[in-house]
């Protein structure tokens, strides 16, 4: 892909505990383009926001990237020392959390919050900055921005302050935006105003969105690719109406099974029988093999690498068989 | 059992209420002026659920369904309407014979499975303690017989017993959970949001779980949610609430076919759904209001398409099904 | 694992049951103490003057409560190290020629008789306000903690000064010396009430609203049974951090009320009778009299202290 933003290699995230190295992610490995929302789905201990917070370099001791590269335009990141990273981030990367009050301070107005974000990573003016952060509030949706900048962020609802804090994060025009669980806390009617202005902004700005969450249906009207992680390793990654219409990973095809939806009819939903291993127990081989309908020997033994099956890359054995067959 | 099967039903609700005091202290108002200040979070609710099928209630946050269920299994006084389970009054006094030999048949699956259970008692005195409360079995030997058959009942090793919850993950705890509102041999379930703690996929084996039960056992549930697809999945009827009214009641099917109250389409229209790749369209406008302070009349006007003079001032009443003056008037076009 | 019979969806067991040992072995309390040379220390000197209170009658060279043991020839020895030194007086023996090491061991053992049922009594009391506080609320809730905030507002010493001077005017001189105990036990039990009961409620607060309770009401059980049998044990972990740390306040009020003089007789000496009555002597030159009575005190409180302490740091996770 030539525009690329950024790009993920063979990935690794370790936690020394005092029960010895724990791997969270191991050899994840993704690219987002420019103006491209990439969905990562997982469930609980996939991994999904440990990769997230690896890519802008939020990993707290205990924790450590323990291999790998991330480079973001061509330039590696996972290596720079805290205090450039933290320059990078908010100018380079914009994140959006789950819940808008950990990322706005409820001692400031929420336009000094912007204005300050604006002017610590361009070199506008005070007056500049705030007619540029008045401008956000608009863009975003908040009716009044004019007035609406002198409020804390307690005097805004629930879905107002996401859309401030998605004000926040694109207040420095950054390259990528990664968002954790950003609809999860909203209700159902405020989550599709969420999407949609994300969608809309990632277009109007080509900024690249890494959007991280458990909802699939999210997802599906969210992004144009996904990838759905399963014990710290990337299951499948491709086009977004591939994975969730013809999925081909037996856990992909699983969760989509599994996941009632209302447009088919109610009747036994499919299910994968167990749950996803806890980090200090990782079945050797695949780790998805005990709970996998098509389990073979070899799945048992060697861990699958991705590779290409149709738009997308799938990290399972059956696909390598039939290839050989072929 | 008193009453014959078909014939009432076997969960009657009837104008049910609940205020809750949501005062600032009485120091804070006095210095403050302010005055008291009571939330209804559920304000005149009414329905009935058959023996044996699944009823719903669906709404977003604010919208009183879990006070709805409270109120329903006992842990919450309402503070008017009615509760009648086979036809026992859950409030009367004069009735509070009948209603402890009822206590037994109802019981209730929480969210958090973690929260649930007493952290310091191994599995099996979980499960065995509504057997013993109300002295179902007598004997040692035949409760760790019956708690057993009830662990193997919901999927889980009857060895499993002598674990401590936090060995289990959350799927089998909310097994767990499910064993012990059947161990009173209870025959009216209330699951309060009973898989939303849950990941997707153990999602879908508690709710093939509860349905192969409900088959087996005869069940009857109310089930409470904010998803609507699980619902959809769950329920023979449901009712939407929308800030402590029930605005649409129907057969799961219709309902979800040919939504009628305003509410009901936008909440199906807006619901992100894995059937919806890619869609663009203009989403709803608005938020839920401060249920403290609703708006006037139909609690829906300001984020209504069809709202008109009327719906700002009289609140509407659920006729056929629908709480709506549009529907009511024939201006809903459909 | 098997996908036996019927239920595919039958989940691999859980991790087996193991014994209690072996649960504390692995966890992290555990870990966390290996780690902390402080608490290991702590709790290495806090076991040795445990002991040595607990063993007291045996090891001490006589018995400091039988004035027929006393000899005034040996008064006011130095300890065995100086120039008149005498065996078997380690540390020296004060003016009724009583041997230091020996009335220390006593007052030791005094002094967390004291300590340990002070701390019974005030926990106890603490415990159950705090429990019918939280779970019941309400105006019996407002009683309860309005008392506490007013007591709050006295010093511990203060509280415990006046329940002494009150039964001591009540019962005049007719106390005999465990009625003492008794008396300087239940001054301490209501000095220290407060923080259990403020602690139990607010974690009983917490449990109330959790879906296990909701779980045990909903079968019926009654409000008692649902305090003592879940509630209860699931408040009982800040509640330890207190009680240690209360031991050491409750050693040093009952050394403080010995030493105003309101305390243990001069007779049946505790730490502090021995610091109050060696004071005297100070300045004429017998520092062993206070001395060792006063660093046996100070260690046994420090000890106790650092272990509190490091409880406290190892049961909040917040402050890991």
């Amino acid at each position: 892909m030539s525009d690329t933003v950024l790009s993920v290699r063979d990935l690794s995230v370790a936690f020394e505990t005092r029960r010895g190295t724990l791997t969270a992610i191991d050899g994840v490995s993704f690219d987002i383009a420019k103006g491209e929302i990439l969905g990562v789905v997982g469930e609980s201990g996939a991994g999904k926001s440990v990769t997230g917070a690896a890519v802008i370099g939020l990993i707290d001791p205990p924790g450590r990237i323990a291999g790998g590269t991330i480079t973001l335009r061509g330039e590696r990141i996972d290596d720079l020392p805290p205090e450039r990273m933290r320059r990078v981030r908010g100018r380079r990367i914009g994140m959006i959390f789950q819940d808008p009050l950990t990322s706005l301070d409820p001692l400031y107005r929420v336009g000094d919050q912007i204005v300050e974000t604006i002017r610590t990573h361009t070199d506008l003016s005070q007056k500049a900055a705030r007619a540029r952060a008045i401008a956000l509030l608009a863009e975003v949706g908040i009716p009044a921005p004019e007035r609406r900048i002198d409020g804390y962020p307690h005097e805004f609802s629930g879905g107002m302050r996401q859309r401030v804090v998605i004000a926040l994060a694109l207040a420095a025009e950054p390259e990528l935006i990664i968002a954790d669980e950003p609809t999860t806390a909203l209700d159902v009617s405020v989550q599709a105003q969420i999407i949609t202005l994300l969608k809309r902004l990632c277009r109007d700005h080509g900024t690249a969105v890494m959007l991280v969450t458990h909802d699939m249906g999210v997802i599906a009207e969210a992004a144009d690719r996904v990838a759905v992680m399963y014990s710290g390793r990337i299951a499948e990654i491709g086009p977004v109406a591939d994975v969730v219409r013809e999925p081909r990973h037996p856990y992909a095809a699983g969760l989509m099974g599994a996941i009632p939806t209302l447009t088919q009819s109610p009747g036994r939903l499919a299910q994968i029988p167990g749950s996803m291993p806890r980090l200090t127990a990782i079945p050797a081989g695949c780790a998805f093999h005990p709970r996998c309908p098509k389990v073979f020997s070899r799945c048992r033994v060697e861990r699958p690498e991705p590779i290409p099956v149709g738009p997308s890359r799938v990290a399972c054995h059956l696909f390598d068989a039939q290839e050989n067959a072929a | 059992m008193n009453v014959p099967a078909g014939a009432a039903p076997y969960v009657e609700v009837e104008n049910l209420r609940r205020v809750f005091d949501v005062s600032k202290p009485w120091l804070n108002r006095v210095i403050e002026r302010a005055p008291r200040q009571s939330l209804k979070a559920v304000d005149g609710v009414g329905f009935t659920i058959a023996r044996g099928e699944t009823f719903a209630l669906v709404g977003e946050s604010g919208s009183g369904k879990s006070t709805v269920a409270r109120m329903v299994v006992g842990l919450l006084e309402p503070s008017g309407g009615e509760v009648r389970i086979t036809g026992v009054s859950m409030t009367d006094p004069k009735q509070a014979a009948a209603r402890r030999r009822l206590r037994a048949r109802i019981q209730m699956i929480f969210q958090d499975p973690y929260a649930s259970m007493n952290p310091r008692w191994r599995v099996g005195r979980i499960v065995a303690e509504p057997i013993r409360a109300f002295d179902l079995i007598r004997g040692e030997a035949a409760i760790q017989a019956r708690v057993g058959e009830l662990l193997g009942l919901v999927g889980l090793h009857p060895d499993d017993r002598s674990k401590y919850p936090h060995a289990f993950s959350g799927g089998q705890r909310q097994r767990v959970a499910i064993a012990r509102a059947l161990a009173s041999q209870a025959e009216f379930l209330v699951g309060d949001e009973p898989t939303s703690a849950l990941d997707v996929s153990v999602q879908a084996q508690i709710l093939n779980l509860m349905r192969d039960l409900q088959d087996r056992l005869g069940l009857t549930y109310l089930f409470i949610s904010h998803n609507l697809a699980v619902v959809r999945h769950m329920a023979t009827r449901i009712g939407v609430m929308y800030l402590g009214r029930v605005v649409e009641i129907g057969g799961g099917r219709e309902l979800f076919l040919r939504p009628r109250h305003p509410y009901t389409r936008m909440l199906l229209d807006a619901v992100p759904d894995l059937g919806h790749i890619g869609r663009a369209r203009v989403p709803v406008s608005g938020e839920i209001p401060n249920p403290i302070d609703p708006p006037p009349g139909c609690a829906f006007n300001p984020r209504c398409p069809l709202a008109a003079e009327r719906c700002r001032r009289e609140v509407p009443q659920l006729i056929d099904g629908v709480a709506c003056h549009a529907v009511e008037e024939g201006r809903a076009g459909y | 694992m098997s996908a036996s019979a019927g239920e595919a969806a039958l989940p691999p067991p859980a991790a087996a049951p193991r014994s209690r040992l072996a649960r504390f072995r692995d966890s992290d309390l555990w870990a966390s103490f290996k780690r902390s040379k402080l608490a290991i220390g702590a709790l290495a000197v806090t076991a040795l003057l445990f002991t040595l209170a607990i063993a007291a009658p045996l090891i001490s060279p006589q018995n400091p409560y039988d004035p027929a043991q006393l000899d005034l020839i040996n008064s006011n020895l130095p300890p065995l190290w100086q120039a008149e030194g005498q065996a078997p007086f380690l540390w020296g023996t004060d003016d009724q020629g009583r041997d230091v090491l020996s009335a220390v061991f006593y007052g030791l053992r005094l002094s967390l008789i004291v300590g340990i049922l002070g701390v019974l009594v005030s926990g106890a009391l603490g415990i159950a306000l705090g429990l019918v506080a939280g779970y019941v609320g309400g105006w019996l809730d407002t009683l309860i903690m309005r008392v506490a905030d007013v007591q709050l507002t006295f010093p511990a010493i203060l509280i415990a000064l006046i329940v002494d001077g009150v039964a001591k005017a009540a019962f005049g001189g007719a106390l005999d010396t465990n009625a003492t105990i008794g008396l300087i036990v239940v001054s301490i039990g209501l000095s220290f009430w407060v923080q259990y009961a403020r602690t139990v409620r607010s974690s009983v607060m917490v449990e109330k609203g959790k879906d296990y309770v909701q779980a045990a009401r909903l079968i019926g059980l009654s409000s008692p049974v649902i305090m003592l049998r879940h509630v209860l044990p699931n408040v009982t972990g800040p509640v330890f951090v207190i009680a240690t740390i209360n031991l050491a306040l409750a050693i040093i009020t009952e050394a403080t009320l010995s030493f105003l003089g309101t305390g243990l007789p001069e007779t049946m000496p505790s730490l502090g009778t021995l610091i109050r009555t060696g004071n005297r002597f100070l300045f004429s030159g017998e520092w062993w009299i206070v001395a060792f009575p006063g660093l046996a005190l100070a260690g046994l409180v420090l000890a106790i202290n650092l272990l509190g302490d490091w409880l406290r740091d190892a049961l909040n996770p917040k402050l890991q």
